[in-house]
């Protein structure tokens, strides 16, 4: 394989997952803005931080509004993380390597970028948010069971989900790091409304607080909150999971190819930083350290992927 | 009911006029329906047209599904654009698709006999049948060719001749297209369209399968590869990438064929060979399908600021350790000046008469064509020499008073630039239009490819039809679209 088409693989795939992650994100912050009167600038604001976007969207807009942020997220054009620009994006990764797509997820793609560019040609009033925020997630679903359903499990199929885990685990961490202060155990807090609220958004935005009723009988805590996300070897976009998959995924390329290289020796690291951690320790630690730490080595991971596999040369 | 009939003689009268002056291939009278399109007419005639407008609108939404786009250079909003296609084919019926074929042979055989001469001894020079100044004034001709025999001896690997027709028994050749033709795809998804639309017309017709096209390509090139290369042979496709506006079909045919298609920048000279560069170390390619222009082949040996060739390509090619196709240089085959001259050309290397015509030509160059020219521009066509695409050039009858006084201008200020040849009476083949059938001028691509082994020559080839009533101008970039061109089994 061209180590160009690895590359767009493996960047088809973070876009693909990031247009979905941007989604849940201003989901999870209309939502808040729904169920509140008061100033909602600050959550706004953590959406913004939350989506990596701060310094591009401060250039733009001196507040934050419901209108400015939801279109910068979804339809801003200089904005390269928001919705139009991933799915454009991943559709152009995706034609550089057509070759190495089945027909079903070319198309797929190709749909997701059409019904995008017909969705996002105009500013999205409120009311059509929740539908067109579905299917956002709906047509990004849709790939991801084409590539499923449909392609052979090698070398290509690998760096699509490296990319897809990479970008997943960023976009996780990402949200405790801007969260994590409503996820300190504090007991004059607990269960407290506001906390409530804050605890239903950080697992909105990962389309968990189902999942995590299920799982925690209904016994909402902060630290069980902050296990789930980082520890939980179940749920598909916790810190472990993620970083399981990208392992998983290396270590066929090592088999595939019969060569181990610097980035499987940074996942394992990663990874066994993780089981020997507890969310007691990891508090310990200082939460907000450890989420740091976390996406420093998680980007420096895809780096070293990049440049083991020559994605540039 | 009265109504309708009067409407009905008033179509047919129409219909009566084009034909005074156009052939039609399907109709060679209102009621007379020409032969190898019989047996397809009764089945359109039994056709709900609502049917059709439905299933011409799923084979749209299909193409726009499937990313079947070209990019249309100057224009910024449609980046990519469809091209239209018709559903109606283009039936050739056998006895004149042998002709055809004989003649293309024949026409691509001297011009790789034309090539490997103009490279070495310069035969044709010194026997005066060309002038020399045509060769070496021209930019097309690359002098680092010369002496150089590539791989198998075969200049243009790939080759698509413009055909158009004019009667019954006339087809003239419009244009070469030696370099690197673009179109198969097309030829391909109308095919398989068609297939998919109305499979019931393939068991009613015989048409002569195109879809080994892809496997016949790699065969053909295969067959090419240095004689150094080993058991197996790597074949890739060099593209200048997703903005280039055949771009789909450059991953259409890497797709079909089961090769990579790589960028200047995934390639370098590695041990005298050229690779690519994969996941696990640099690969050799023993032969490279380049879609990208001979001067932006190679930014040593020609245009320093290309970014998209491959710097040292020219050496590893002369060393023998790759093959190019086509072979660069071989633009001086088809330059719309040397073209007049190919008839004379077929002559001198075959001792044979060329079986297809050539369009009657005048080099601008010469004063006395030139005044003549520029006397009839009104009815003639003019094309820039290097012109492709349908960018730059005067269709005379169609011109406004100021367009063709304006390009007497540029003519004057470059007369070599140009020639022109006499507005051709296009056949017409019908397209579906809202009233039925109406019918439009069309031409047609048959696609060539050249191995030691022998001439390949698809059966059918692209047409294409210019949408517009009475235009003449073909071209996708220009508003044109396509046809299934089918050829009929005897």
């Amino acid at each position: 394989m061209l180590g160009k088409t690895a590359g767009c693989l493996y960047w088809m795939f973070r876009f693909l997952e990031r247009s979905e992650n941007t989604a849940r994100l201003i989901e999870a912050g209309f939502r808040i803005a729904l169920t509140r009167s008061n100033d909602t600038t600050s959550d706004w604001k953590s959406v913004v931080t939350t989506a990596g976007v701060r310094r591009g969207y401060d250039t733009v807009y001196d507040s934050y509004t419901a209108e400015h942020v939801v279109d910068y997220l979804l339809r801003d054009t200089s904005n390269p993380s928001s919705v139009m620009s991933s799915v454009s994006s991943a559709r152009t990764n995706a034609r550089m390597v057509r070759t190495a797509l089945t027909t079903e997820v070319w198309e797929a793609v190709n749909e997701n970028w059409m019904a995008m560019k017909d969705a996002l040609k105009a500013p999205v009033p409120d009311t059509e948010l929740p539908t067109l925020l579905g299917e956002i997630r709906r047509h990004s679903a849709l790939v991801r069971g084409a590539l499923h359903g449909t392609m052979l499990r090698n070398d290509i199929y690998d760096f699509a989900q490296i990319g897809t885990c990479l970008e997943r685990a960023d976009n996780t961490a990402r949200i405790i790091d801007v969260k994590y202060y409503t996820l300190l155990p504090s007991a004059s807090f607990v269960g407290s409304p506001l906390d409530n609220v804050q605890w239903e958004t950080v697992l909105r935005s990962v389309s968990a607080h189902r999942s995590f009723r299920w799982l925690s009988e209904g016994d909402m805590t902060s630290s069980g909150i902050a296990e789930f996300l980082i520890l939980d070897k179940r749920f598909p976009r916790s810190l472990y999971f993620t970083s399981g998959v990208i392992e998983e995924n290396l270590s066929y390329l090592a088999k595939d190819y019969g060569e181990r290289l610097a980035c499987h020796d940074l996942i394992d690291a990663q990874l066994t930083k993780l089981r020997n951690h507890t969310i007691g320790s990891i508090f310990d630690e200082g939460l907000h350290q450890f989420i740091s730490a976390f996406i420093r080595d998680n980007n420096s991971i895809g780096a070293q992927i990049e440049q083991d596999y020559r994605f540039n040369g | 009911m009265t109504r309708v009939e009067v409407s009905q003689n008033w179509g047919k009268l129409n219909v009566m006029e084009e034909k005074q002056t156009h052939f039609d291939e399907m109709l060679s009278a209102p009621d007379d329906v020409r032969e190898p399109y019989r047996t397809y007419k009764s089945w359109f005639s039994n056709q709900d047209p609502s049917r059709l407008k439905t299933k011409s609108k799923e084979a749209e939404a299909f193409f726009r599904r499937t990313g079947i786009t070209f990019n249309v250079y100057g224009q910024e909003a449609a980046q990519e654009r469809l091209i239209p296609f018709d559903l109606i084919p283009r039936i050739i019926a056998n006895r004149e698709w042998t002709k055809l074929s004989r003649g293309i042979e024949q026409r691509v055989r001297a011009i790789n006999m034309f090539l490997h001469d103009i490279y070495h001894r310069q035969e044709i020079l010194r026997a005066g049948v060309v002038p020399v100044e045509l060769i070496a004034n021209n930019d097309a001709f690359l002098p680092q060719m010369m002496g150089l025999t590539p791989p198998g001896n075969v200049y243009t690997h790939i080759v698509g001749t413009d055909i158009v027709r004019t009667g019954e028994d006339d087809f003239y050749v419009l244009e070469d297209n030696a370099r690197t033709p673009s179109g198969v795809s097309y030829m391909l998804e109308n095919r398989e369209t068609m297939l998919q639309m109305f499979p019931e017309l393939f068991s009613q017709n015989r048409v002569k399968p195109v879809s080994d096209y892809p496997k016949n390509l790699r065969r053909s090139l295969s067959a090419c590869a240095p004689v150094n290369c080993g058991s197996k042979c790597t074949v890739a496709i060099l593209t200048p990438g997703i903005h280039n506006s055949a771009y789909f079909e450059h991953s259409f045919l890497a797709d079909q064929m089961g090769v990579e298609l790589v960028e200047g920048h995934d390639l370098r000279v590695v041990d005298g060979h050229i690779a690519m560069r994969t996941t696990q170390g640099y690969r050799r390619i023993d032969v490279l399908y380049r879609r990208v222009d001979d001067d932006y082949l190679d930014p040593l040996n020609f245009k320093p600021e290309s970014m998209l060739g491959v710097p040292g390509i020219m050496d590893v090619y002369r060393a023998g350790n790759i093959t190019i196709a086509n072979a660069p240089g071989t633009g001086i085959a088809d330059d719309k000046a040397i073209y007049s001259y190919i008839p004379d050309i077929i002559e001198f290397y075959t001792g044979e008469k060329a079986i297809l015509k050539n369009v009657e030509t005048f080099r601008c160059g010469e004063p006395e064509t030139l005044r003549y020219v520029l006397d009839n521009l009104a009815d003639l066509v003019v094309k820039e020499v290097h012109g492709s695409g349908g960018y730059g050039m005067l269709v005379g009858p169609a011109a406004s008073r100021k367009e063709i006084d304006d390009f007497a201008n540029k003519l004057r200020a470059n007369p070599s630039n140009y020639i022109a040849q006499p507005t051709l009476s296009l056949s017409t083949v019908p397209i579906f239009v809202k009233k039925g059938l109406a019918p439009r001028h069309v031409d047609l691509r048959p696609f060539v490819l050249v191995s030691p082994s022998g001439i390949d020559i698809t059966p059918g080839g692209l047409t294409r039809v210019a949408l517009q009533e009475g235009s003449l101008v073909v071209n996708s970039s220009q508003g044109g679209g396509t046809k299934d061109t089918w050829v009929l089994e005897e």
